[in-house]
């Protein structure tokens, strides 16, 4: 079956794309990349610690089949996201319109993304070659802009990041789902390996998840159940569910009843 | 001279270009990137570009990140 998932110039297979922030240490994060399937993992632009030279980077420790989605986590203006964006392409990041994950938060306690900015980030970044997607709220209309703009993708929150809620809001997803020419992709929210389903089943394109996965007290466990409900949630979706009824409906002939 | 390296005031070696700070403060890390003054350095640039007193320098890496 080719069930493939294309962005800037890229293909992918798996719909799950993981975080590496917070994992114990390098060896967990290897090994939960790996049970995850994930063939695009997003990575932060920080300063390089001058005095812990010689050790073994992040790089080392992500196979290096993977994507590499640089985000602009921490960031809270567009400028400070484009200028992060900037240094990460110099980081080699490879092709011609490079993926990138942008994000801009509002304040400190919600982590909620700041539209305004986001949008205007986004222009910034398509203008200067980029192939963006944006993480957002899950609102139809800023989603449509964004889309309008030239994101890839639209990343809308399932809910607050790290927060574990999942999907608060299907309803404003599916409407998002509906007017979508580009891949929606659920990110942060996911607090269990239903969750994934959840969204997957509703039709998204895709899913992001860090916390989840490298909070769980056994994360490369927790990369296979998602890595599965991932699949399982896709394969429901393109199945096409049967209807919600009210009422009972037999599953067995009512006629030759003896 | 002196120059601000990723937030912290340093006193090098005069006449230094960008390659020769990275080796002066033995970076030896995979992938680093380089700003000065709020712009990107290109990495092909790295070898030419000359620093002047009172730069001020962003070297970034990828970490963890969600």
């Amino acid at each position: 079956m080719s069930d493939v998932l294309r962005f800037g110039g890229h293909e992918f297979t798996s719909r799950l794309v993981i975080g590496t922030g917070k994992y114990q240490d390098f060896p967990t994060m290897q090994k939960a990349i790996v049970a995850s399937g994930a063939q695009m993992v997003t990575v932060a632009v920080r300063r390089l610690d001058l005095k812990a030279q010689g050790e073994k980077s992040l790089l080392h420790w992500i196979p290096k089949d993977c994507v590499l989605l640089p985000n602009t986590a921490g960031c809270f203006t567009a400028d400070d996201a484009v200028r992060t964006l900037r240094l990460a392409r110099e980081l080699e990041i490879g092709g011609p319109k490079p993926l990138v994950k942008l994000e801009v938060l509002s304040d400190q306690k919600t982590l909620l993304p700041d539209g305004e900015e986001t949008l205007r980030a986004a222009k910034m970044l398509v203008a200067d070659g980029f192939t963006v997607l944006p993480y957002c709220s899950d609102d139809p209309v800023l989603c449509r802009k964004l889309e309008d703009a030239g994101c890839a993708a639209v990343m809308p929150l399932g809910a607050p990041i790290g927060s574990g809620l999942g999907l608060r809001n299907p309803y404003s997803l599916r409407m998002i789902l509906e007017q979508a020419k580009v891949p929606v992709i659920v990110d942060a929210g996911v607090g269990t390996a239903s969750d994934c389903a959840v969204c997957m089943e509703l039709g998204v394109a895709g899913l992001l998840v860090n916390t989840a996965i490298s909070g769980a007290e056994d994360p490369v466990a927790m990369a296979t159940a998602m890595k599965l409900a991932t699949e399982a949630g896709r394969l429901a979706f393109l199945a096409g569910r049967i209807p919600r009824k009210l009422y009972g409906s037999a599953s067995s002939p009512l006629t030759g009843l003896i | 001279m002196q120059a601000t390296v990723n937030g912290e005031r340093k006193e090098l070696p005069d006449g230094l270009t960008v390659a020769a700070l990275l080796l002066h403060l033995g970076v030896r890390a995979e992938r680093v990137a380089v700003e000065r003054n709020g712009t990107v350095v290109k990495k092909a640039r790295h070898a030419e570009e000359a620093l002047a007193p009172g730069d001020v320098l962003e070297i970034v890496t990828f970490v963890g990140g969600g």
